[in-house]
């Protein structure tokens, strides 16, 4: 299975879970599952036309998905995929 | 450029930086030379500004509008309690120049903005930026890549950290990436929690200002492999630490392909935050809300902070936090007067802006100042 790591800031809509296992083939079928076992983080990771949103980036390892296969990237049993939110600090 | 010298007393004062190999005369010389603007005298400013002194960087620009307040001690540990109340940027001063006097600390107390930026960035060599909003990151950043300044750059929400360095040129001439190559654009307000309700753990800006304090004195001196083309992610809540790679993207629009960004431009509209103008929503002071609980006429009250914020203190409105409002929509009156609040407005404003753009109430009224205001105006009487 492969793991999403979860950050922080959206753990407030995965009940505090840190990471996420799936066996979902690619990077966009994992965020999809991701986000059909916690409805609530579908807004925050896809946009209204269903598109990862573009202040996430997605790792698969250490690399950036856009530079492998972007969301089609597939995805084998101990990847660890990552979702990088930006994040400013305090104020917004 | 004369080459730096020192006093008998400075060179005590770094001897444990003298007597690195790697280090040496060479680096407290180009650390002595150097110019840095710290901008954000925070969390992140905090340990930043203090070791940038102790090392020894020649000229420190420090850059904030704020006070300090009691709720900065927690982490802002530049400061102690007989600052509150005085400007950041002159606590600060102080402060570094007890810490080391033989540098030159030099303090902008303005907001960094589209007008001012330009003009103080390029005064210095190399900027560090601790600020805690995403305007003045992109800010920090366009403004950098525009005059070609190496940005180290440093951000925290609750238990997580990133650092990097941005638009960094190597002694090859080859550019790094910078902000916008890793984060395009900005989440739109509201569907990232803010500075109330994310909050943050006092000692983790220490640790990633740390990180960042290094990364600059790297950059100035040369030694070791800065933190180009890479991000360094702490999570502080499972001791977690990775690092990634980031690759310059030909579409940004600063300087990939075909830049469009040629100037600093309006951050505020940028980052969505331009799309209400404030006076276009109804205000309710502390006192007329005082006046409206003495009266007949129905209202109903609406907390939307945090459910630990509620639980410390309320003044018993109906708890819906800001997350929840949009689900929580049917239990907002749309027939009487609705008084939303937060710990001090900002919450509310958002609240109400959303309630008023897609469920089209017209009857919210925000309560200046938030609860705290309330409380300060309740004390008094």
């Amino acid at each position: 299975m492969a793991k999403v790591i979860i950050p922080t800031p959206l753990r407030k809509f995965t009940d505090n879970q840190a990471s996420f296992e799936t066996n979902s083939e690619n990077v966009y079928e994992a965020i999809k599952a991701l986000s059909g076992a916690f409805p609530e983080i579908q807004k925050h990771v896809f946009d209204e036309q269903g598109q990862i949103r573009n202040f996430l980036r997605i790792y698969l390892g250490d690399e950036d998905i856009n530079v492998l296969d972007k969301e089609k990237t597939s995805l084998k049993a101990d990847d660890v995929l990552s979702i990088i939110p930006a994040i400013a600090g305090g104020k917004n | 450029m004369a080459q730096e010298t020192f006093s008998k007393e400075e060179l005590s004062r770094y001897s444990r930086h003298l007597i690195i190999p790697e280090f040496n005369i060479e680096g407290q010389r180009k650390l002595k030379a150097a110019k840095v603007l710290v901008v954000g005298t925070g969390g992140l400013g905090a340990p930043l500004l203090q070791y940038l002194a102790a090392a020894g960087v020649g000229t420190i620009g420090v850059l904030d509008f704020d006070v300090v307040e009691d709720s900065n001690l927690q982490r802002q540990v530049l400061f102690s309690t007989n600052d509150i109340g005085k400007p950041k940027v002159l606590a600060a001063k102080e402060r570094l120049e007890g810490l080391n006097p033989y540098i030159n600390i030099v303090t902008h107390n303005v907001r960094l903005s589209s007008e001012n930026a330009l003009d103080i960035v390029k005064d210095y060599d190399l900027v560090a930026d601790g600020t805690d909003n995403f305007p003045t990151r992109y800010l920090v950043n366009d403004a950098c890549v525009l005059l070609g300044k190496t940005n180290v750059y440093a951000s925290i929400y609750r238990f997580d950290g990133q650092v990097s360095v941005f638009n960094y040129k190597n002694e090859d001439g080859v550019l790094g990436p910078n902000y916008r190559d890793l984060f395009p654009s900005p989440p739109p307000p509201g569907l990232v929690p803010s500075c109330a309700e994310g909050g943050v753990l006092g000692v983790l800006p220490g640790i990633v200002g740390s990180l960042q304090a290094n990364e600059v004195i790297k950059v100035i001196t040369g030694v070791g492999e800065p933190l180009v083309g890479r991000l360094f992610l702490f999570d502080a809540m499972n001791f977690e630490t990775r690092t990634v790679k980031v690759h310059r993207d030909e579409n940004n629009p600063l300087n990939g392909k075909n830049p469009t960004i040629t100037a600093l431009v309006d951050y505020q509209e940028f980052c969505g935050m331009n799309q209400n103008n404030e006076d276009d929503i109804k205000k309710i002071s502390v006192q007329e809300f005082l006046e409206l609980q003495k009266s007949e006429e129905p209202f109903q009250l609406i907390d939307v902070r945090e459910d630990f914020e509620y639980e410390i203190a309320n003044i018993e409105g109906l708890h819906i936090p800001l997350a929840d409002v949009e689900e929580e929509v049917d239990q907002i009156v749309s027939d009487r007067k609705v008084v939303i609040h937060c710990k001090s407005g900002g919450r509310s404003k958002k609240a109400i802006e959303l309630l008023e753009k897609e469920f089209g109430f017209s009857n919210l009224y925000n309560l200046t100042g938030g609860v705290d205001a309330y409380f300060d105006v309740v004390d008094a009487n």
